[in-house]
């Protein structure tokens, strides 16, 4: 055994994943694709409300989904009987996507010549607020019955969201959901969030989501 | 949350750092944690444990933890607190123009190697 010496390394374990995240992020400005970061709790209607989004957006754009799960196509079936493209990522166990991964998914969903990417993250509010995907913008569906004060409770996801929208507003009566103290809880750990309540199931809101992602599409175009 | 996918990442990074200075064995590894970094030591090493028996440069190799205070400083009040006994709102006049200085880093800081 030789003599151990002391090497100072002060490398951020995040640095790595940030670095490739701009890599990605550049080449889908080359290539004019517009990546999406979806993310969620389990059960809070990302899929539903991307199958929404879909219906509306496809007669005007190319779209492609990257559906990540710890395991499991489902999701990719749903997505891909409305017919665009979409892959399935296992994440093999993992709470979250890295940049690596995200471009792996890129590559074999040979995204190049679409013009809006969906990445649907594992449905997790703590891991995937925590590593830049190379998104070009992150957005996340809070539903109503998860309650008002999810914004207190997991503050990172909440600040690190471009839009976040407010699912399930059809059930609002049943619910002691108090739509203006979401909002400011929302805004008070993100300035300048969009905020946008939906209800995917029928619709309302959705022309206003879908805006949104018009506008976003056009602006990373030019 | 995410220790697996973290100590996988630590473990690639130090086994480049082996490679650029010709290492052959690592004895230890030190890394700089946030206390709101959301990563939990005791977590950190049973995941380090099992994962670092895979490497050959750090078969066997120990983890060390240097834990950094969180701090927040209020924008009204001019003035820091510490974050995880207060969180977001200032304990002096109840701001909640705050923001964290520290604590949120993981780094990892020096390995101890030949």
């Amino acid at each position: 055994m030789g003599d151990f010496r002391i090497i100072e390394v002060k490398q951020s374990v995040f640095a790595d994943n940030d670095k490739r995240a701009a890599e990605v992020r550049r080449e889908l400005k080359e290539k004019k694709v517009f990546l999406l970061n979806l993310m969620s709790s389990p059960g809070s209607g990302k899929t539903t409300t991307l199958t929404r989004t879909i219906e509306m957006l496809k007669g005007e754009m190319k779209i492609g989904v990257m559906e990540a799960d710890i395991d499991s196509d489902v999701d990719a079936k749903t997505i891909s009987d409305l017919g665009v493209k979409a892959i399935q990522l296992h994440t093999g166990g993992m709470c979250h996507l890295d940049a690596d991964m995200t471009y792996q998914g890129l590559s074999g969903l040979n995204a190049g010549d679409a013009d809006l990417v969906v990445l649907e993250n594992v449905g997790n509010l703590v891991c995937p607020a925590e590593f830049d995907t190379g998104a070009v913008k992150n957005a996340m569906i809070l539903s109503v019955p998860e309650g008002d004060d999810k914004p207190l409770k997991y503050p990172l996801m909440f600040s690190i969201c471009d839009v976040v929208l407010i699912n399930k507003t059809d059930v609002l009566p049943y619910f002691d959901f108090d739509m203006e103290a979401c909002k400011e809880n929302i805004l008070k750990r993100n300035p300048k969030a969009k905020i946008i309540p939906i209800c995917a199931k029928t619709g309302e809101g959705v022309e206003e989501w879908a805006d949104w992602l018009r506008l976003q599409v056009s602006q990373w175009k030019n | 949350m995410h220790e697996l996918g973290v100590v996988f990442h630590v473990i690639e990074s130090v086994e480049n750092i082996g490679k650029e200075n010709q290492l052959t064995q690592v004895a230890s590894v030190t890394l700089e944690v946030g206390e709101v970094s959301g990563v939990i030591p005791s977590y950190l090493t049973d995941c380090w444990k099992w994962a670092v028996q895979r490497s050959d440069l750090m078969k066997g190799a120990a983890l060390h933890f240097e834990k950094i205070p969180a701090v927040t400083f209020c924008e009204d009040c001019k003035e820091e607190y510490p974050t995880v006994k207060h969180g977001k709102t200032c304990p002096r006049c109840g701001s909640g123009s705050t923001y964290l200085l520290s604590g949120n880093e993981f780094v990892i800081k020096e390995i101890e190697a030949c």
